[in-house]
Parts: C-alpha cells; structure tokens; sequence
C-alpha cells in the first residue's frame, strides 16, 4: 500500500516538474539555410584589412590580403566563442578576449584556441565579394 | 521617543509577545577580541544588499529588458531622469562593494576557523549566498546591453558549457538559445530580478537563523587562551551596543558610495553589436578577473583535456573543496589551528590577487 501510494506521489510529482524542465529549454530555431552571402562589394575593403560580417546567424570575417586576394572564415574563436579580427600590423587573425592567435590560412597558432578557424570559399561575382560555406 | 518606543513595544507584547524578541536580542551577545573588526562584515554585506534591492527596485521604473531599448534605457536613466546617474551609479558601486565585503567575509570567516562545529551549515549557507552575489554581478553586468557585457556573458556562459555532461543543457538554459542574444537578455534579467533575490532570501534567512542560533564564534586562539586563563572573555550586547555600531559603519558606507557614485559616475560604454569584433582590452568585472586570467595562460591542451576544459574543471574541484572545508578540516578543534588550511587559504588570497594584478597590467 505505501509503495503503490509512494510511487503515486512521486508519478505525480514527476509529471508537474517534467512540463516545467521542458520548457525551460527553448525550441531550436531554424538556422539561415543560406550557404552564400556578399560579404562586401569589390574595392570596398583595402588591402591588408579584414572586416566582420553576418553569415546567418554568426560573424565571420573576410580578410583581403596584403596581394589583394580575399580569404573568409568564421569569425567565432574556438577557445570561448568571441568574435576574432584581422590584426593589419600582425597580418594575423586575433582574439582579443584571451590573447589567441590564428594565421591566414585559420590555424590557431599562438594562445588558447584549441582548434582552426572554419574557412570559407570566397568568389568575386559582378561588384561583389560573395562567401560560401563549404558543401 | 523612549516612551513611544516602550508604548509600541507594550502594545505588541500584549498581541504577539513582541518584549521577548527585545529580549532574546538583549541576551544575545558578541565576543570582544582583537579581531572584532571582521564581525562586523556580515552586517555591512547585508547593509550593502539592501541597498542592491532598494536602488534596483528604483532602476526597474525605466528599465527595459529588450535588445532594442536595454542599452537606450539605462541611457535615459542616465541623462534623462532626474538623479538617475546617481541612482545607477549607486547601484553598480554598491554591488562592486557588497562583492567585495563578500570575500572579506568569506575570507576572515575562514582564517578564524568560524566555519568549525557547530557551524558548518553557517558556511555552506554563506557560500552558497556568496555564489548568488557572483550570479547577481554576472547577470546584473548584461543587463545594460553593452559591449563589454555581451562578450563576457558570451565567454562567461561558454564556460559553464564546457561542464561535463550538463554543459550543453546548462549553456542553452543560460542564453535561452544557442547563441547570446535578445532571450539571454531576457533571462538574465529574470534570473537578476526574481530568481537570484528568491533564493537569496531564503538562503539569508537560513544563515541568519544559523547565526542567531548558534551565537558568533570565539576564534581558536582565544579559545585557547581563556582556557590556558591567559585572558578572559569580554562580551558586548548586541542590542544595542553592536547593532549601534554596526550602523555607523553603515552610515559611513552611504557616504563612500554617494562619494564614488558623485566623483565617478559609472560608465555606459558602447551598445553591444553581435556582428563586431571583440574590442582590444576586453576584460570581465574585477572579481572574475583570476579566472579570466588563468584561461589566457592555459595552453591549447593539457595532456588529453582542452586547456579551457581543464582550467575550468580545476576552479569546480577547487570550489567544492572550498565549501566542503568545514568537514575536511577534521584536525580544527578546541584552539587548534590546521596550517595546511591556513596555507590553502593564503594560497588561494594570493593567487587571486597576483593573477588580477596580471590581468590588469
């Protein structure tokens, strides 16, 4: 009897904290199915400089080399997610929340990072730089 | 005014018994020894957080929990509102000191080997508050929708996500999401307004019940010397002797907090951008700043761990050891002082102090 009244109760009770645990945890949302973006227009940026962009829902970062050439990565470090620049005087990609170092191929090479940078793919179409995410 | 106090004190006698919490505060008393100075930080850390929640109450007039108005609110809090500035400013300050009359607390609670038997609770209640009061600094820091604060809670919340086995669950709780955005906002202002005040004050009332109930404690080596009949323990009332100083203290907090909030309003910096890159001498709030630190100097890896894993698995083990002190400091008795704690404690002062003084270099 105490064990069937026992396990009643804490059925019971299972059943209020369960709805409660669950929707603590929102839905997932539906990320940008977009793979491409333009990322700049041609000419705007200057050679040895980087700029920060949206790609769906997170910054990544187009860098055109000292040569002219574009490369792209995303911009969220892979030490603790801050979002990481283009240092012109190191001619490195740079973290300033924990001092982590990438260089222009993305590969963590100084600092905490514990990963490279995702690389993206970067294509001149018309007047724009456009970035695309790898199939 | 005395026979007011005595008329009102009567009348309630008669209804509820009120004359005898007068008397249990009249028969309550404080140890008088040469470290009386630290008694009094409990008190003053109270003090402090009562004010917290008189000026918040006053900041949630204007206050709007959204991305696209947090940071133009507390703007117009600042600028618009009559004496706004100086209720801000109040509020940052004071929460800058109840943190750290918090750690002092902790801190000469744990040199005078307060937390011995029978007081064990008494710490676990007061660290567990001390956690609260860092949960209180860490989601309060988010709330104006600046900069700095958007990428100290995106490193802060990325950390407990590197939690074994909880992180995943534990970071999506935090941000209400997978990223820091408008629903961590969100949160975080009810973890700041509802959830933190809930536990804090039932965990208050806990350790205030404890510490009523169990009296202040006489530490070790005076313990140690009335039993030796080197000396002789003095005590002083509480009420009103204590009480009374206790509120010159307090009185004169109010005047250093009117003083910093007057002389160094407390800055807005920058609306957050979560599409601009992380500013150059980003750092979190001062008492995070140790671990901020350690985190830089840890490399990628530490044997098979990532170093970011590793540093945050030691400061876990290092703060349950922390709490857990009452019960592994066994040797602590009657006026016996335990050195390799003592050492545990001065190492932990000194780490904390040299790894800030790093990071503010």
């Amino acid at each position: 009897m105490n064990l069937l009244l026992g396990s009643g109760v804490a059925a019971s009770i299972i059943s209020f904290i369960y709805p409660a645990l669950r929707y603590i945890i929102p839905p997932p949302v539906a990320e940008s199915a977009s793979n491409f973006v333009a990322a700049a227009k041609v000419g705007e940026l200057k050679n040895n400089n980087g700029k920060i962009f949206r790609f769906g829902s997170e910054p990544a970062l187009l860098v055109r080399l000292a040569d002219g050439s574009y490369r792209a990565f995303s911009a969220v470090c892979t030490h603790l997610s801050c979002t990481v620049q283009y240092r012109s005087d190191l001619r490195e990609i740079w973290c300033a929340c924990h001092n982590g170092l990438y260089n222009l191929e993305g590969r963590n090479v100084s600092g905490p990072p514990p990963r490279p940078l995702a690389r993206y793919e970067v294509h001149i179409q018309g007047d724009d730089v456009v970035v695309t995410r790898a199939a | 005014m005395a026979t007011l106090y005595r008329k009102t004190l009567n009348w309630m006698d008669e209804r509820f018994g009120a004359g005898s919490v007068e008397e249990f505060l009249r028969h309550k008393t404080v140890p008088v020894t040469r470290h009386i100075l630290w008694y009094y930080l409990g008190g003053m850390t109270l003090f402090l957080f009562i004010i917290q929640v008189l000026t918040g109450i006053l900041l949630l007039l204007y206050y709007r929990p959204t991305p696209n108005d947090a940071f133009e609110s507390v703007q117009f809090v600042m600028t618009q509102v009559r004496f706004g500035w100086l209720i801000r400013s109040v509020h940052s300050w004071s929460a800058n000191l109840m943190i750290f009359t918090a750690f002092l607390h902790m801190f000469s609670v744990y040199f005078l080997k307060a937390y011995r038997k029978p007081r064990e609770l008494t710490w676990i209640s007061g660290m567990l508050l001390f956690f609260i009061v860092l949960g209180f600094g860490f989601s309060g820091y988010l709330l104006p929708w600046n900069t700095l604060a958007f990428f100290a809670t995106k490193v802060g919340t990325e950390m407990a996500g590197s939690v074994p086995g909880i992180g995943k669950w534990l970071l999506v709780f935090l941000r209400g999401g997978q990223e820091v955005t408008g629903a961590t906002l969100t949160r975080f202002f009810g973890f700041h307004i509802a959830v933190l005040p809930g536990l804090a004050t039932l965990l208050l009332a806990i350790h205030l019940f404890l510490v009523q109930k169990l009296g202040m404690s006489v530490p070790p080596s005076v313990e140690r010397a009335v039993a030796e009949g080197r000396t002789s323990l003095r005590n002083m009332p509480f009420f009103p002797n204590f009480l009374l100083r206790d509120m010159i203290g307090w009185y004169a907090a109010l005047g250093v907090l009117g003083g910093l909030a007057a002389i160094f309003p407390w800055e807005l910096g920058t609306k957050a951008d979560a599409f601009a890159a992380a500013p150059a001498g980003i750092r979190p709030e001062w008492y995070f700043l140790f671990t901020f630190q350690t985190l830089k100097y840890l490399p990628a890896r530490i044997l098979f761990l990532e170093g970011e894993f590793a540093g945050i698995l030691g400061f876990s083990v290092g703060a349950v050891v922390w709490v857990m002190v009452p019960f592994l400091d066994r040797r602590i008795g009657f006026g016996r002082l335990t050195r390799v704690f003592t050492g545990l404690g001065v190492f932990v002062i000194g780490y904390i102090i040299v790894l800030s003084a790093l990071a503010l270099r």
